[in-house]
Order: C-alpha cells, then sequence, then structure tokens
C-alpha cells in the first residue's frame, strides 16, 4: 500500500517543510512567511495613521517615524506582495499548465529560503540598532548620509533577498516554455499562467538592475567608492535611475499576477468564458513590455528636460490602453453571465473601480507639467495605494479565499469572508480616498507630524480611523483561516462547482506528484470543456506509468544561511570588529560548502512505481 | 520516463544522407563567415591604425563590425538559425532591447 499519506508528528512536518522541494509546499511556505510580512507591514501602517492621526502628536519621534514609513514600504512591496503573489504562483500555475512540478524544484526552494533569510535580516535591523530610514526607495543623498547600520540592512537584506526572486522568475520561465501538458498551447494556457509567465519575464529583466544600484550603493556605503556622493564626481541622480529601472517594472511584476487572478475569478463566477482571451494575452504582453519604458516618470522634478519628460509622460499614458483594454473584457465577461456572488467575487467586483480610480490618478501624475504640484504630496501617496491595495492586495485577499481549498483541502467561511470583505473595502476607502484631498491641499508625504489649524486634522483623523477598519478585517481573516482549520471539513476536487482550468480536475490539496497521468488538453478552460463533454474528469494523454520525482533537500536552506551569516559579517567588518572578517568568510564557506556538495553528489530523485499509483486508486486514498 | 522529459531523436527512420548533406551544408556556413569575422577584425585594426580618419569615424565604425560579428556569433556558431531557439532569441532581443534603452536613456539624459 501507499506510505506516501501516513500521519506525521510536529518534528517530522517541520523537517519537511525544512527541506521540501514539492511546489506546493513552497507555495505554503511562500503564503505563511509573506503574511507573516504582511502583518508586520501592516503594523507599521497602523503605527503610521496613529501618529498622524492628531496633529503634533509624539506617538513616535521623527526619526522612528522614517524607520516606521520605509520599512512599511520595503516590507509591503519586497516582502509581503512579491512573496504572496508567489505563493499563488507555486500552488497554482504548475497546476494549470498539467506539470508535475516546477522545471527546476530544488531552485524553487533555494529561491524561498533566500527570500525568507533576506527578510529576516531586513527586519532583524529593528533590535541592531534601528531600521533604515532613507525611504523605500533609499535615495542616495539621503542613503549615504544615513548613520548607523539601517540602510546596509536594506541593502544586504534585499541584495539577498533579490537573488531569491529572480531565480524564481526563471524557474517559472522555464516551466512555462518546456513543461505545458499534451495539447496545452501558448494560447490555450489560463490568463494566470499568462500573467506569470509575462511577470517572470519582467523579474528577468528587472531585478538586474537593483542588483547592480545595491552593488554600488554598497561599495559607497562599506567600502568607501563615490558612485553617488557628488562631491567625489559622482552623480546621485544614476540611483534613482537605476532604482525606478527596476521600480517601474516591479510594480507591474505585482499587478500582474493581480490580474491574473481576477482572470480567473471572473469567468468562473460568471459561468462564461473569458470575454476577449486574445485581446487579454495581448494587453498582458504590452503593459510589460510598455512597463519598462516609464520609469522616468517618478523623477519628472529632478531636472530631465522637458523633451525627455515628455516621451515618458506620452509612454505612461499609453499603458493606460492596454489596462482600459482589461477592464472592458472584465466587465464583458460578466455581462450576461450567471453571476454567483462569493468572496472572490466580491473582491473582483470591488477591484474594478478601486483600480480604475488609481490608474485614473496615475494619468492625472503621468502629465509632467501637473505633476509638480501633485509631486511629494498625499496624492501620490493616495494614487500607488489605491493601485496597490485596490489592485494586488484585493487579489490576494481574493486569491486566498479561492485558492485556499485547492492549497489546504478546506474551505474559508464564506460568511466571515464576507466581513472580511466589508471591513476591508470600507476602511480602505476611508484611508485613501481623502488623502488625494490632503495632497491637494499641501500636505507632503513622509512628513512625521503637521500643526493644528492647517486644515489636515479632520481629513487626518479620517484616514486614521479607516485604518482601524482594515486592521480588524485582517483579523477578521486569521479568525476565518484559525476556524477552518480546526474545523478541517475536507472537500472534494472541485468545491466551487464552477472550475474551468486543471487545477480543478484533480483533488484538494493534490497528490504530491499532482497528476497521476498527465492530462490531454483539448481547448481553453480545458476542464469546463470535458464537463461540458460529460465527462467527469479529463482525458489522460499517456497510459499509466512510473512517475520520476525529486528528492528533498536541505542544501537550499544551508545555501540561504551561509549568506544570512556572511551579510552580518560584511556590515560589522566597516565598525572594525575582529570577528566581522571571520564570521563573513565563515557564511561564504557554508554557502559554497553547500553548492559544492550540490554539485558533486549525484542526486537522481526517485520512482513513484506504477503499482503505488494504482493502490492509490482502487483503496480511494488520495496522498 | 515521464512525459516531461523531451524525447532526443529517437526515430529510426532518419535520413542518413539528408543529416550528412545538412551538415556540411553547416560547416560551410561556418567557414564562411570564420573568415568574415577575421576579415572583419582586420579592417577593424586597419581603421584604428589608418591616420586618415577621426575618432568620430572609427568608434562607431568598429562597434558596428562588432555588432555584425556578434550576429555571426550568434546564427552561425551558436545556433540561432536553428528551428526551436524562438524562446532564447525573444528573451535574447528583450533583454538587448530594455539594456540599449537604458543606455540611450543615461547617455542622453544624465550623460551628455
Amino acid at each position: 500500500m501507499s506510505t506516501y499519506s501516513q500521519k506525521k508528528g510536529f518534528g517530522a512536518t517541520l523537517w519537511d517543510f525544512l527541506t521540501t522541494v514539492d511546489h506546493k509546499k513552497i507555495a505554503i511556505l511562500y503564503l505563511i512567511a509573506g503574511g507573516f510580512f504582511f502583518l508586520v507591514g501592516g503594523l507599521e501602517a497602523i503605527f503610521i495613521r496613529i501618529q498622524l492621526a492628531v496633529p503634533n502628536n509624539d506617538f513616535v519621534s521623527a526619526g522612528l517615524f522614517n524607520e516606521i514609513i520605509t520599512m512599511h514600504g520595503t516590507t509591503m512591496i519586497f516582502l509581503a506582495a512579491m512573496p504572496l503573489v508567489f505563493a499563488f504562483m507555486n500552488a497554482v500555475m504548475p497546476l494549470q499548465i498539467g506539470a508535475r512540478d516546477v522545471a527546476f524544484p530544488f531552485v524553487n526552494a533555494l529561491g524561498f529560503w533566500l527570500f525568507f533569510f533576506g527578510g529576516v535580516f531586513l527586519n532583524l535591523s529593528w533590535f541592531l540598532g534601528g531600521a533604515p530610514d532613507a525611504g523605500w526607495t533609499s535615495y542616495a543623498s539621503l542613503a549615504i548620509a544615513s548613520k548607523g547600520h539601517g540602510v546596509d540592512f536594506y541593502l544586504l537584506g534585499l541584495q539577498i533577498s533579490g537573488i531569491g526572486t529572480l531565480i524564481g522568475g526563471i524557474n517559472f520561465l522555464v516551466t512555462i516554455i518546456n513543461m505545458r501538458a499534451p495539447g496545452m498551447t501558448y494560447m490555450r494556457m489560463p490568463l494566470f499562467t499568462w500573467t506569470t509567465f509575462v511577470t517572470s519575464a519582467l523579474i528577468l529583466f528587472a531585478f538586474p538592475p537593483l542588483t547592480v544600484g545595491l552593488v554600488l550603493m554598497m561599495f559607497d556605503r562599506l567600502f568607501g567608492a563615490n558612485f553617488f556622493e557628488v562631491s567625489m564626481g559622482g552623480n546621485t541622480v544614476i540611483w534613482e535611475h537605476l532604482f525606478w529601472i527596476f521600480g517601474h517594472p516591479e510594480v507591474y511584476i505585482l499587478i500582474l499576477p493581480a490580474f491574473g487572478i481576477f482572470s480567473e475569478i471572473f469567468p468562473i463566477f460568471s459561468r462564461k468564458r473569458l470575454f476577449g482571451y486574445s485581446s487579454m494575452v495581448f494587453a498582458t504582453v504590452l503593459i510589460g513590455f510598455l512597463g519598462f519604458m516609464v520609469w522616468a516618470h517618478h523623477m519628472f522634478t529632478t531636472g530631465l528636460g522637458p523633451v525627455a519628460n515628455a516621451i515618458f509622460a506620452v509612454a505612461t499614458m499609453a499603458i493606460g490602453v492596454p489596462t482600459g483594454i482589461k477592464i472592458f473584457n472584465w466587465l464583458l465577461t460578466m455581462w450576461g453571465g450567471s453571476v454567483k456572488f462569493t468572496t472572490p467575487m466580491h473582491w473582483a467586483l470591488a477591484f474594478i473601480p478601486s483600480f480604475l480610480a488609481g490608474g485614473v490618478t496615475g494619468v492625472m501624475l503621468a502629465s509632467a507639467a501637473a505633476d509638480y504640484q501633485y509631486h511629494d504630496t498625499y496624492f501620490v501617496v493616495a494614487h500607488f495605494h489605491y493601485v496597490i491595495v485596490g489592485g494586488v492586495v484585493f487579489a490576494v485577499f481574493a486569491g486566498t479565499h479561492l485558492y485556499w481549498p485547492k492549497m489546504f483541502g478546506t474551505m474559508l467561511n464564506e460568511v466571515l469572508g464576507k466581513i472580511t470583505f466589508w471591513l476591508f473595502f470600507i476602511g480602505f476607502h476611508l484611508t485613501f480616498f481623502i488623502q488625494h484631498f490632503l495632497g491637494l491641499w499641501g500636505m507632503p508625504r513622509r512628513v512625521f507630524t503637521y500643526l493644528p489649524g492647517q486644515g489636515l486634522s479632520a481629513s487626518n483623523m479620517v484616514s486614521s480611523v479607516g485604518a482601524a477598519f482594515m486592521g480588524v478585517a485582517v483579523i477578521v481573516m486569521l479568525l476565518n483561516i484559525i476556524i477552518t482549520s480546526v474545523k478541517n471539513v475536507k472537500v472534494g476536487n472541485d468545491p466551487w462547482g464552477d472550475g474551468r482550468t486543471l487545477e480543478w480536475s484533480i483533488p484538494s490539496p493534490p497528490p504530491f506528484y499532482n497528476f497521476k497521468q498527465l492530462p490531454l488538453v483539448r481547448g481553453l478552460d480545458a476542464y469546463w470543456l470535458e464537463k461540458m463533454d460529460g465527462k467527469k474528469g479529463m482525458t489522460p494523454a499517456e497510459p499509466l506509468g512510473d512517475i520520476h520525482m525529486p528528492n528533498s533537500s536541505f542544501l537550499p536552506f544551508m545555501m540561504s544561511l551561509g549568506l544570512f551569516i556572511a551579510a552580518f559579517g560584511a556590515m560589522y567588518h566597516v565598525d572594525k570588529e575582529p570577528w566581522a572578517l571571520p564570521l563573513m568568510i565563515f557564511g561564504l564557506l557554508v554557502t559554497f560548502g553547500s553548492m559544492f556538495m550540490r554539485s558533486v553528489k549525484d542526486d537522481h530523485g526517485f520512482h513513484i512505481h506504477k503499482e503505488d499509483l494504482i493502490d492509490d486508486d482502487e483503496k480511494g486514498v488520495k496522498a | 520516463m515521464t512525459s516531461n522529459q523531451q524525447l532526443s531523436s529517437g526515430n529510426p527512420s532518419v535520413d542518413i544522407e539528408y543529416r550528412r548533406k545538412k551538415n556540411a551544408e553547416e560547416m560551410r556556413y561556418q567557414v564562411v563567415s570564420f573568415s568574415l569575422m577575421i576579415f572583419l577584425t582586420l579592417v577593424a585594426f586597419a581603421a584604428v591604425a589608418m591616420k586618415g580618419f577621426t575618432a568620430w569615424f572609427t568608434v562607431p565604425f568598429i562597434m558596428l563590425l562588432a555588432v555584425v560579428q556578434v550576429i555571426f556569433q550568434l546564427y552561425y556558431f551558436m545556433h540561432m538559425s536553428h528551428k526551436g531557439h524562438e524562446a532564447p532569441s525573444l528573451f535574447l532581443f528583450s533583454g538587448l532591447f530594455v539594456g540599449l534603452v537604458t543606455v540611450l536613456a543615461f547617455s542622453t539624459i544624465i550623460w551628455w
């Protein structure tokens, strides 16, 4: 009989997750780690809103406020939004293309642990002399002058987690190009897979500029170089360019998977195929392409000159066109469909107007001349929270409810889910809508307080009350998760009843080999097609045979741990600590030693034998 | 054996004669492009060594020659002209595009 599905103790489960190379378990790791950092970033947001709730507040000092806003931005973008998006990519994309895992399972695990240790390193700055305080963009003039080790934590932490993201992206690209099931052509791929593909390409091209920027600034701060030091012939604007050449594609890296999740939700709960599938694919690719030609719209006021400003302004406005195509396609998907108002659908419906508002202010900000007024005010803060919260965070909530059964085999409570939605939706608009006006009234961003009698007090209080609503919403969702996990009511293959793509054709959670026999894909929405033809499941594309699986490995953890240790050594070496250099060498030895082990030790994986697979079926055991 | 792995040509009815002809043809292209590359390198050296030209001519000129050589290298020696290289060339050219836009922006709005 099959031994794969036995119950395990806590220690064994922990070891299992530390060594796993299974994309579904790595997805859970990303979800837990990303969720944790989301709570940390959320707590920082609450602190910001408490400080700004009333004028002349002294809840935190000016210096601490700078650290909090820096860490809020950095944590939310790099350590919460990215990994949460990666969680869904890992959990769903291989299932959607009918693959048994990603192309490089070992590298997938390595990507997670690098991200995780980078994130932990960055956040340890709170306990080791102060967090970075130069803003999440870490502009060079501020960052180089910043005292203490805060910015060093930022540089080294992001460098480590950036490597993780980069190899994750490459892994997804190779997976989608090479491992699609028989019949799964590019133009039959579900939209979430398409957005994963384009996002991964953006990661591939956008992270190297960040790496270069971080390396240059690391040399400036740790080794006395002067790349960004104007008095020594350097150029501080180059950091801004390098950061935004990465930074602008980065926001598309976040929003495209969000578009993908919503493009799954609308057809499922409208029970109608996605309107304009090929134009959706086209729009996704076009957004990815244009995303690389607009970065300087973050720098209109640095004095690029009118010609450069005009070019980047027009390019930026052009992005509104493919995004508009998407919006209309989603609306027309619902048109005439029989819409089911589930929790994911609530988020999807709320996403359209919320994100659209952010898009419209985006076009306003893209007008270079007008941007001189908006620049560095709360108008900008309102704009990017409308696109990132209204787009990405809504998608993460929607995806959590939609894919929870596929990831954990249980269904989140719909009533609590809707309570979460309404609290968060109201709180979100309460917090950020008024900030447009705060900006237009002249409140600059990144200030730690303001004076009474400036006409900003009431609006800031409204904004802070909204933040409390969002905080409560997240607590309700955590309760929902706990209640659901304790009740542990297992569900079948297709718990929403209207699943269209391959992931809904296999058990929830899927067995660790995903597909006993690779499915034959006959068109877009492969599972829906089979259901409409009156079949129970997919037609297999191959006879039942042995399945080759990769072995678990502890090496990804060790490689990442080594870099984590080495980063401390590199950082404290500046203080002339005698132990710093040996520590760095030790850390690098751990990393390179693990890489050496991986290179010399043959690891051929193992086979699941045909007989075991047949057994699984007969006894009704679904691993 | 998983079907995720690409099967290398296990086809017993492979036309050996056709293969041989193809290989000879390939070899001819390689020799031609190799001699062209040597020739272009000599031209580049000559352009620098000759007294008559200003730097405004030689620098763009030898860069152009370099680009031609890279294309030869990619297509005739690294087999990008063969079938099944669509995805790599897409990513190669996208990366090139992103890099060139960056260089263009830096050289026009920062350094110029």
